[in-house]
């Protein structure tokens, strides 16, 4: 086989479930009576139609990527780090605390409510990190648990000690005073620091899980635990540590959130982006570094499909499908690819029977 | 049940497991198969019994094409493997063990299975608890609970990977017993080994594989020179036994206990200085596992002091242990030894003792390269450790131990070995004693706990001999000693 053909097959490979997802989400939309066509048009304007929208997708884009970037490290250690959604939460919290209390220039304060946000996410996530290598409680329940309880605490903030004067609402605190607003591009809610946080994360997952020593033990952990500590890989700690980098990226998305978009802290502040990210990560795979274009796809989504109930009195639930199924059609085109085509490595693995879907290739 | 295989060929990479074999086995003989490490053994079998499918070639079975891509669909024809690491569900019970793969319903007749598991074990002498957790089985003991399974489902084909590794003499002999039954009933056995008395002693018909390729057949009897000929291409001596000066006392345990969920064992006090080999007998599960673990820093005791050199380690972690220089290489090398799905390369860029932050790829590359060359691997830098064959791995898992060791300690180490490798495997660990390491090892091969050991602690029934010189015991001796005679 020459290369260029191999290419061109891998090229048809990875577009084939997006062909095949559309297909599906078109079937759905002519069920319900819809044109395809048009909904898709009226999704692209709802996320591409102008510079404010582009925007919005972007906003979008930068929590997604920056936990995701997190979540590539619990997943190469072979973690599922359900809890980043609580962890978004925390860094949000935790940079509201810091906001009503200190009342200083941008310059210093902006670097202040960063690093509180990162350091309410890596608590949060070090909390269960701790319940899974101390308590033997899984990482899934734990963080399952631990997202119910950091929701639990915004709502109890909102309506106890940072309710607005007189009154409390669904709404939120009262908005932060204008020095803890991120700066912006223009009118829109974007600026530099989202996108200089975005491309540091990126950087730092990609250096990190392929160049460094933290790396290679992370993915040896997320391979054989067991066979690691014999090694010599102190196995808990780096759980631990893969515990706390990704709740970091999470609560700083979480920060991000508070201080770059809502200007307050809100009942649903970390609008689900966490479990989001996930979907990501899964649809990524193996190539660490897609989490960027995967991410841009399903911001685009999400806000596209926010303009279907205004035009076409369609549901917006319509982008969170698109971008479930494609999820698992790319799952599912994996498994019929590698059946279809002979594992070029040396597998001493039963034919037709596959490696899981992992993360372990970072 | 004749069955035939035709022209199989199989690849891993560039490593041709299986170049062209055609063999025949019919019903009513114990067959062996032989072969040095890496020679094909395992691969062929693993095709046979539908865990692999071959790249080109078929099998026939009484004269009808074959086609089993799954080990069920293997069984369901009437042919099961008991393989050389257990592939059975360590959280389960044996009992549940023994019903998995079954095909009696929806629900499981479990009183029934209790029933034929206490017959069938009886037969053979194993004794299992129903009940118990299989993580609390040996390795041995699990083989010998996944040949019972497989008689259970009626098999007609029974191919046993390396079955007399992990049990004991008398053990051993009731098995051989079984195989010549089961082959007067009529079924195919294929024993696949690399012991050359094993071979010689139940096996009616012999088939030698070298390098993928059938280099031998023959009736018996054989003889052990036309034997290693056919597997080596040339004749094997035995190295002849080394002392070496001992030096200062670099480990020592005191009134040591151990428990884990089994059984209490102990009082154990032992003195090892630097250069010395301790040879450890004992049935397998007699406690000889817990005991070097315990002295790896995995398990705490339950009494008593451990030191290394003038420290005081009892109660210390894992990691303590290892900067103190001790190491420690389990038995089941794909479990608990390497990580599955890492290259070689990756595996030594994990076991540098002083890693840079940032790994260098190309001068990790040349170091494994170089390492591959040294202790005689068949692999390259960039072949994950589970393509490798058994000895090979074995020979990885002590390439990766770092330099100047003060203890080590060893599993089984030549346990599923060809006597080449065997003897490659000791020329490192005697090279290591040499530089003062003190090593320990656990092993059922009788003469190479009498060849290698300085001394030897024999293991039964929860109590530890003193340390006997090796010098003076015979096997005779020594074989009554771990049946329990004497203690």
């Amino acid at each position: 086989m020459t290369g260029g053909r191999f290419a061109a097959k891998s090229v048809l490979w990875t577009l084939l479930p997006f062909i095949l997802a559309l297909a599906f989400t078109s079937l759905i939309l002519m069920a319900v009576g819809a044109s395809p066509l048009v909904a898709y048009s009226y999704m692209l304007q709802g996320a591409f139609g102008n510079a404010a929208k582009i925007a919005d997708v972007f906003m979008a884009w930068v929590p997604l990527v920056l936990c995701a970037a997190g979540l590539l490290f619990t997943f190469t250690a072979g973690l599922w780090n359900i809890g980043i959604e609580g962890q978004m939460v925390m860094g949000a919290i935790a940079t509201t605390w810091v906001a009503r209390s200190l009342d200083m220039p941008s310059v210093v304060l902006i670097p202040l409510l960063l690093i509180a946000g990162a350091m309410g996410g890596a608590l949060w996530a070090l909390l269960a990190g701790i319940l899974r290598t101390h308590g033997k409680v899984h990482e899934i329940f734990a963080g399952l648990g631990l997202n119910f309880v950091a929701i639990a605490t915004t709502n109890f903030l909102i309506f106890g000690p940072w309710k607005q004067p007189g009154i409390a609402t669904m709404s939120g605190t009262e908005l932060f005073r204008k020095s803890a607003w991120l700066p912006t591009f223009g009118t829109v809610s974007l600026g530099p620091v989202q996108l200089v946080l975005v491309a540091a994360a990126i950087l730092l997952a990609g250096v990190a899980l392929r160049g460094t020593i933290w790396g290679l033990r992370l993915k040896a952990i997320g391979k054989n635990p067991r066979a690691a500590f014999i090694l010599g890989v102190e196995t808990e700690r780096y759980m631990l540590l893969a515990f706390a980098v990704c709740g970091a990226l999470g609560g700083l998305a979480g920060s991000l959130q508070a201080i770059g978009l809502f200007h307050r802290l809100i009942p649903s502040i970390s609008s689900g982006y966490g479990y989001l990210a996930i979907l990501v990560c899964l649809l990524a795979g193996n190539r660490g570094l897609w989490i960027a274009p995967v991410a841009f796809f399903f911001a685009a989504a999400t806000k596209g499909s926010l303009q279907l109930p205004l035009q076409m009195q369609i549901d917006s639930a319509l982008g969170g499908i698109l971008q479930d199924v494609l999820v698992l059609l790319v799952i599912l085109m994996q498994g019929v690819r590698s059946r279809l085509e002979r594992p070029p490595v040396e597998e001493d693995r039963p034919a037709g029977l596959q490696p899981p879907v992992g993360f372990m290739e970072t | 049940m004749i069955v035939e295989l035709r022209n199989i060929h199989k690849s891993f990479g560039s490593l041709r497991a299986n170049d062209g074999i055609t063999l025949t086995f019919a019903g009513g003989r114990v067959y062996g198969l032989l072969g040095e490490n890496g020679a094909g053994k395992t691969t062929l079998m693993k095709i046979l019994s539908g865990l692999l499918t071959p790249d080109t070639g078929e099998i026939v079975l009484d004269g009808r094409p074959l086609h089993a891509a799954t080990p069920a669909a293997a069984l369901r024809y009437g042919i099961g493997m008991v393989h050389q690491d257990p592939m059975d569900f360590v959280p389960l019970k044996v009992l549940d063990n023994f019903i998995i793969g079954r095909s009696d319903g929806l629900i499981p007749d479990r009183r029934r299975a209790r029933r034929e598991l206490a017959e069938l074990s009886a037969d053979f002498d194993f004794h299992f608890d129903p009940d118990a957790p299989i993580s609390h089985l040996t390795v041995g003991e699990r083989q010998q609970l996944e040949i019972v399974r497989l008689l259970a489902s009626g098999v007609q084909v029974l191919i046993l990977d390396e079955p007399t590794t992990g049990i004991s003499g008398p053990q051993k002999a009731q098995l051989f017993n079984t195989l010549r039954r089961l082959a007067q009933q009529g079924k195919t056995i294929i024993f696949v080994s690399h012991k050359l008395d094993d071979v010689q002693d139940v096996c009616s018909e012999v088939v030698i594989l070298r390098k993928g390729k059938v280099v031998g057949q023959a009736q018996a009897p054989f003889t052990t020179t036309w034997l290693v000929e056919r597997m080596f291409g040339q004749v094997l001596t035995a190295a002849a036994r080394q002392d070496a000066e001992l030096g200062r006392p670099t480990f020592q345990a005191e009134n040591l206990y151990l428990a884990d969920r089994r059984f209490r064992l102990g009082p154990l006090s032992l003195t090892v200085a630097a250069g010395e080999v301790i040879g450890i007998a004992g049935i397998e599960g007699s406690g000889q596992q817990l005991f070097l673990q315990t002295c790896a820093g995995l398990f705490p005791p339950a009494a008593g002091r451990l030191r290394i050199g003038d420290a005081d380690m009892t109660g210390r972690p894992y990691r303590r242990f290892r900067a103190a220089g001790v190491a420690y290489v389990p038995a089941s090398r794909l479990e608990d030894g390497l990580v599955a799905g890492l290259t070689l390369t990756e595996h030594v860029l994990l076991t540098q003792t002083r890693p840079s932050f940032f790994l260098s790829w190309a001068q990790a590359r040349e170091q494994t390269a170089a390492r591959i060359k040294e202790y005689n691997i068949i692999g390259r830098p960039e072949t994950p450790v589970d393509a490798l064959s058994g000895g090979n791995q074995q020979r990885t898992l002590l390439a990766l131990l770092p330099d100047n060791l003060r203890l080590l300690l060893l599993e089984h180490p030549t346990r599923g070995l060809d006597v080449e490798s065997t003897r490659w495997i000791w020329t490192l660990l005697l090279q290591r004693r040499r530089q003062g390491t003190a090593i320990m090892f656990a092993s059922s091969d009788l003469d190479e706990l009498l060849e290698h050991s300085d001394r030897i602690l024999v293991f039964c029934g929860g109590k530890v001999t003193q340390a006997l010189p090796a010098k003076e015991i015979s096997v005779q001796h020594l074989a009554e000693l771990i049946g329990g005679k004497g203690l």
